[in-house]
């Protein structure tokens, strides 16, 4: 099979526009991934599907990852000038400062499509597209018209995760009832306090055990 | 009122067969406890090994598996309840007749076991319908659902028909139905029914 690199170059060649990014991956097994912009991931798929070298037909895993925002602090050497008496005469000296910055990276959510062929009987080719934000803007399009196998995958992960397929025939829940308004496999998911401590709660559950028993003190529930 | 064992048996001597009308109710109802058939996760499969052969539950008169709910006294919640589950659960419990009995049957069924500090598994069936007898295990053995069968059996001859502990049918005042819970934004609405369930209390 194409190296991953090769691929992303015929990629290139047959979507003009597009924006492929190689993610490496540093661990033995090297499976490196294909980071596609969302705008044209389904002409992508649709050439990764018909190409005849690489005719992967087969679609096997689609699953989601959620990253959090990340607050990045860096230090930095900043030249300011600065008030100062030298010999009596008080003048603008010039002086270097660490200064921490401090910015937010904002969060994503992320869908990973591992692709295989079986007439060539190659892959996997990994695929990701990620959302612009965790909140507002989640959509990214569907590739269940170029795969049939992605329609319960990617409900599922529009279930668990919130990212809204364009495109999908047939969006539903379909772990969670439909009332549901929650998305439990998201990192700042917090699950309803119905849990009933053990006697010896320890770390996280500890912490949790603590919270509920201050809401019993303060009357906000009933046991 | 037990009649005298050594009398019972003179008089089985000569033919002779004496009673209760307690001791003939509670025989009747132990020794026909017909469970629903319906299996809800892996402990099922355990349930049904209990039924062949090898284990024949038919031992213990409780070999008629009824397809429907109009038809069984007893229901075995065999398995994981999830959240999406509990309500059908409670309302195939509803449309039982009374006497009806209750086997939680497993860790998840008993407290929602591995899955306990998750978002989608109920923790516990007797959060909402009374459970008779608990069996541990992730699944418990064949000869552990016997073992219920007989704690069951067991509970039913020690019944009394009149005074304050009798079943829960004898007794006019007590609850027939039991609510179903609604799917919530969050959560099952309610969480638990205060009726029948309490959180146990911690002793420290």
């Amino acid at each position: 099979m194409k190296s991953v690199e090769d691929i992303k170059r015929a990629i290139e060649a047959a979507v003009p526009g597009v924006a492929v990014t190689v993610i490496p991956n540093p661990s033995p097994s090297a499976q490196h991934s294909l980071l596609i912009d969302a705008q044209h991931a389904v002409s992508v798929a649709e050439f990764l599907r018909d190409d005849e070298e690489l005719a992967l037909d087969y679609l096997s895993n689609v699953t989601g990852v959620d990253y959090l925002d990340k607050e990045i602090a860096e230090k930095v050497k900043v030249t300011r000038q600065v008030p100062k008496t030298v010999d009596g005469v008080e003048q603008m000296v010039e002086e270097t400062v660490d200064e921490t910055r401090k910015h937010v990276e904002p969060g994503y959510l992320q869908v990973v499509y591992h692709l295989f062929s079986l007439a060539k009987k190659h892959g996997p080719v990994i695929i990701r597209m990620r959302t612009a934000n965790r909140t507002d803007q989640v959509e990214l399009p569907s590739l269940t018209p170029v795969w049939r196998s992605a329609e319960f995958q990617e409900r599922e992960i529009f279930d668990l995760f919130g990212v809204v397929f364009k495109g999908h025939p047939d969006l539903r829940r379909i772990l969670m009832w439909d009332e549901f308004k929650d998305h439990p496999m998201r990192r700042d998911y917090m699950e309803p306090d119905d849990f009933e401590y053990e006697p010896t709660p320890h770390d996280e559950v500890l912490k949790r055990a603590q919270a509920h028993k201050a809401k019993v003190a303060a009357g906000e529930v009933i046991q | 009122m037990a009649v005298d064992q050594n009398l019972n048996i003179e008089l089985g001597k000569q033919g002779v067969m004496v009673t209760t009308i307690q001791e003939l109710y509670n025989w009747g109802r132990r020794s026909s406890i017909w469970p629903m058939q319906f299996g809800l996760a892996c402990c099922a499969i355990e349930m049904i090994a209990t039924t062949m052969a090898r284990y024949d539950l038919a031992r213990f008169g409780s070999e008629v598996f009824r397809p429907s709910p109009r038809q069984a006294d007893l229901m075995i919640i065999s398995g994981t309840v999830t959240k999406k589950m509990a309500p059908q659960v409670v309302r195939l419990y509803n449309q039982m007749a009374e006497p009806r009995y209750v086997i939680a049957m497993g860790a998840c069924a008993i407290s929602g076991g591995p899955f306990k500090q998750g978002y989608n598994v109920l923790k516990g069936i007797d959060r909402y319908i009374p459970v008779d007898v608990h069996i541990p295990g992730c699944p418990p053995r064949p000869e552990a659902l016997i073992q219920a069968f007989m704690t069951l059996q067991k509970k039913i001859d020690e019944q009394h028909l009149t005074g304050e502990d009798r079943p829960r049918h004898l007794d006019k005042e007590a609850p027939g139905e039991f609510p179903v819970p609604d799917f919530g934004e969050h959560d099952l609405e309610p969480p638990s029914n205060p009726g029948t369930w309490t959180v146990p209390k911690i002793i420290q």
